[in-house]
């Protein structure tokens, strides 16, 4: 693919921000107490560069922890459901955001603009511009280059800036959204002759085949190794909740009164009430179970039906989990299988 | 920790157990939890000071009773959450062995729930530095900051239930705020109900928490939300002078009553 490349110096990259903070809700990496989290701006010098990906993924700017889908009041003549104003949803930019969670973005949009598309999911997507930041470095748990990403990975992303050694900012622009934002900041983009953006990116040594990973997984139905693998794991849903892809739902009904909203709410499928039936039987009983389901709908189901991976390696998952279960530590072992261990 | 892989090699081989709880190093020198089951997991078991976790949730998971008779490995956290879990009845008659790691790395093999009583008697439970001088910190604030704190805090809860999940006194197999036909609390992770949630189970753990600390250890957004519990036990303590998870005689402080007790707290 071949993208235009325009030079930000940094003596503009601040004036950037406060161009777009004119027009529209802006969005950044901020620190909070020590930690980072995509946060709403006021000025641009509240973003920060040191960051490795920050704790929460970006997935809330579209698919939002509580979403209203609409409101119903009860009274004599009947029941009156108003639906959620999507002219409500506004226009935002999230700076900053790492290639995995502009993907995990791309990877969502594959769940929710599956035939019927979601059409709050999707007015948010149009509303929501990224402006993506090259990865310069990466920590232990970063695995995207194993699923086929990449710390320049454009996927999802609008504009990415690629920090250069001078500190100015190579801007990749992507799609039209972006290019948009380049031709109405005339003064502040110039234009490029030639481009390595690769020497500014961290190297991330590949691991593992993914499409071997998408065979040995699909096969290993049958074994015990996704018991073996969630011997240790306590049932609960950080895993899926900072995720960047995991789209799972529950709805609920909130009512106050004769009246209330439906909200859609994350939900996960490590929790045990994820399938719990009414009657009391669970057909995914034991936390092996929910264990290979978590993972085969990222590494089969989803590319098999969707195209894309449930899972873009940023790591998130290992980091949280409060008893230190790792993702691409499981993942090497799932590629390693050689003859399967069958359930006795 | 040859010590503790000697002992625990015994054992399986004795088949007197059949699984060892412990920790190992895991990926990225992470020390994870861990279940020995043939003599070559042996040598992957360690212990240290850097073996923080309460493994106490794991006697009564299914997936690891199904195994069947274990040895845990057990720092003071676990020690106290096994003593405790008993006194509640959920694992008295369960058959264990319990490997007691003192923080000098001494072992001592506790065959049954007396032997743990004893060894307990001369444990004196103390909060580490670092979560006295935090709830130092919320003491010194007047209840207006108080709320302020929480609220904030609040805002950054997903709702995942690490904290319930990881904790050893959080067994209930079906929890309130899962019931949704009415739902008691809010299912969704809006403040309210997030404060709501974390207010009802620091509430229910009062007179029941082991101050092992898990629930912000675990907590994926940092919310330090182990000091409600902790500082309740605390509150505890001054009212009635009682710890938890040291001895096979402790109530549950909050459901019992003496008809003499005082009732100047009303009105």
């Amino acid at each position: 693919m071949n993208h235009q490349f325009k030079l930000l110096r940094k003596e503009s990259y601040s004036g950037l921000i406060g161009n777009l903070l004119k027009s529209q809700q802006v969005y950044g990496p901020v620190k909070q107490e020590g930690y980072t989290y995509y946060k709403r701006i006021s000025y641009p010098d509240e973003i920060t560069e040191d960051y490795i990906i920050p704790q929460m993924s970006a997935k809330s700017f579209v698919f939002p922890k509580i979403e209203k889908l609409f409101s119903f009041v009860k009274s004599k003549d009947g029941v009156r459901v108003e639906d959620k104003n999507l002219d409500t949803i506004p226009k935002k930019v999230i700076f900053g955001v790492r290639p995995c969670d502009a993907t995990g973005i791309h990877n969502l949009s594959a769940i929710f603009l599956w035939e019927p598309e979601d059409s709050i999911f999707k007015k948010r997507r149009e509303q929501t511009t990224i402006i993506s930041f090259a990865c310069s470095s990466a920590d232990d748990y970063c695995f995207c280059t194993s699923l086929g990403g990449g710390p320049g990975n454009t996927a999802g992303s609008d504009i990415q800036l690629i920090k250069t050694g001078t500190n100015d900012y190579l801007a990749e622009i992507i799609t039209p959204k972006g290019a948009e934002i380049v031709s109405s900041n005339p003064g502040l983009f110039e234009d490029v002759d030639s481009v390595e953006k690769e020497k500014y990116l961290v190297r991330l040594p590949v691991c593992f085949d993914d499409s071997e990973l998408e065979d040995k997984i699909t096969d290993a139905f049958d074994t015990a190794i996704f018991d073996d693998l969630s011997m240790k794991c306590v049932g609960c849903g950080a895993c899926a909740f900072i995720c960047p892809v995991c789209g799972c739902f529950d709805i609920q009904d909130e009512t106050k009164g004769s009246m209330g909203q439906r909200v859609r709410i994350w939900d996960s499928c490590g929790l045990r009430q994820f399938t719990l039936h009414t009657s009391g039987h669970n057909p995914r009983d034991t936390q092996g179970a929910r264990y290979r389901q978590r993972l085969m709908h990222k590494f089969s189901y989803m590319p098999d039906r969707l195209g894309v991976k449930g899972c873009v390696g940023c790591g998130r998952c290992s980091r949280a989990c409060p008893v230190e279960i790792n993702i691409h530590e499981n993942l090497q072992q799932i590629t390693k299988l050689v003859k399967i261990h069958k359930h006795e | 920790m040859e010590k503790l892989r000697e002992i625990a090699g015994e054992l399986l081989k004795s088949n007197d157990v059949k699984v060892v709880i412990g920790y190992t190093k895991g990926m990225n020198n992470k020390v994870t939890p861990f279940f020995a089951k043939k003599q070559e997991d042996i040598a992957k078991l360690i212990c240290g000071n850097s073996c923080a976790q309460n493994l106490a949730v794991y006697l009564y998971k299914k997936d690891i009773s199904d195994l069947g008779k274990p040895a845990i490995v057990a720092n003071i956290h676990t020690l106290r959450g096994i003593m405790r879990l008993a006194v509640e009845k959920q694992i008295d008659k369960k058959e264990m062995i319990i490997l007691a790691i003192d923080n000098a790395g001494d072992i001592q093999k506790l065959d049954n729930l007396s032997d743990l009583e004893n060894y307990l008697s001369s444990v004196i439970p103390q909060l580490n530095e670092e979560d006295q001088q935090m709830l130092d910190e919320l003491n010194r604030m007047t209840p207006g900051e108080r709320m302020v704190f929480w609220k904030q805090e609040m805002k950054k809860c997903i709702k995942c239930y690490a904290c319930r999940q990881a904790c050893p006194l959080c067994y209930c197999t079906r929890c309130t705020v899962e019931e949704n036909q009415p739902q008691w609390i809010p299912v969704a992770s809006s403040v309210v109900g997030n404060l709501e949630w974390h207010m009802m189970r620091a509430m229910h753990l009062s007179g029941r928490c082991v101050e092992c600390g898990q629930c912000g250890k675990v907590c994926p957004v940092n919310i330090p939300i182990h000091l409600l519990p902790v500082r309740i036990a605390q509150e505890m303590k001054t009212l009635y002078g009682t710890s938890t998870g040291i001895s096979l005689s402790e109530k549950c402080d909050m459901s019992t009553f003496k008809p003499d007790d005082k009732e100047n707290f009303i009105g």
